[in-house]
């Protein structure tokens, strides 16, 4: 009897951490960003819609905003784009959109076609201003709040669902 | 014959990335050019996630190799540039962890095996010679007992 016992006792201590280290393991494929909790990075792009009119991260004070980034390049940024167009008919946020790597041509006829959600598109062509966002997948979206703190963060399309469920939680 | 049709597809999806990816000419200095590409070894390309950022062919990585270059150039250390990519995407990046209080157990779990091992081992020997030294003890007493 004794001497299974220290045997039973590792394997059953080791079972405990495995199911410990499941339960607690992020969602796959899901990275969780450095940026939650902290200031949102500052950036300066040009507006794909008014040359004239630069956006910059200045953009975000003051109020809640919804940062999106997004490409023509992107299918499931196609999918995503009714649910934007929705949360920009409710008014909660303004919506600010991050174009990446895209064709500014292309860019401005997505939005021509499919309408404009966008209170203003900066064009990052170099996706520099994406990786300071540390955007490694189109689409993803984030929540800042007035004192441009970045609040939360969703990777893959916005749906209806995802935005009342993760989203508008923040905003009450 | 459907079988093959399916693994030549599955084989030209994977054929992007079995090209040397990396087209950038070398860095003019050869010390810079090793440290470029010892870093784009060891940061994780976020997009092909198994691959390291020398390896990959996607948009991200080249961006991401870009931008070792550039800070290389502007004379960022090695740990520097590590802690530049930290920031934007996590611990997740570097292919080779550090070391921390989250994962210091996970760190010193070799040197504690081998530990337990050795404790086993001590006592399993020490067990084997005293029960030795008792059969000898006992071979003049009783020969034929076994």
């Amino acid at each position: 009897m004794n001497r299974y016992l220290l045997p039973l006792a590792a394997f059953a201590l080791l079972l405990i951490v495995l199911i410990v280290g499941l339960k607690h393991a992020p969602e796959k494929g899901v990275i969780v960003s450095p940026l939650l909790g902290k200031s949102a990075p500052p950036f300066t792009l040009p507006d794909l819609l008014d040359a004239q009119n630069p956006l910059r991260s200045d953009a975000l004070r003051g109020h809640w905003s919804l940062v999106n980034v997004w490409g023509t390049w992107c299918e499931e940024c196609r999918t995503e784009h009714a649910t934007l167009l929705q949360i920009k008919q409710q008014g909660r946020v303004p919506i600010i959109g991050i174009d990446w790597k895209d064709d500014d041509a292309r860019a401005r006829s997505w939005l021509a076609d499919m309408g404009n959600p966008y209170d203003h598109v900066g064009a990052d062509r170099e996706g520099r201003v994406a990786i300071d966002w540390g955007v490694y997948g189109a689409p993803e979206s984030f929540l800042v709040n007035p004192a441009g703190t970045v609040i939360y963060k969703h990777v893959g399309a916005l749906s209806p669902q995802i935005w009342a469920q993760e989203f508008l939680p923040h905003l009450l | 014959m459907k079988a093959h049709a399916l693994l030549a597809m599955g084989l030209l999806l994977w054929a992007p990335c079995a090209l040397a990816v990396d087209s950038t000419p070398p860095l003019p200095d050869p010390v810079l050019q090793q440290r470029y590409l010892a870093l784009t070894h060891e940061l994780r390309c976020m997009q092909c996630q198994n691959e390291a950022l020398a390896d990959s062919p996607v948009g991200l990585a080249s961006d991401l190799r870009r931008d070792v270059r550039e800070l290389l150039q502007a004379g960022q250390s090695d740990d520097q540039i590590r802690d530049h990519m930290v920031a934007r995407y996590g611990e997740f990046i570097l292919l080779r962890p550090r070391m921390n209080w989250r994962n210091a157990w996970l760190w010193s779990a070799p040197a504690l095996f081998m530990l337990i091992g050795l404790i086993i081992a001590v006592r399993v020997l020490r067990d084997r010679r005293r029960r030795v030294d008792i059969d000898e003890s006992d071979a003049d007493v009783e020969p034929f007992e076994r």
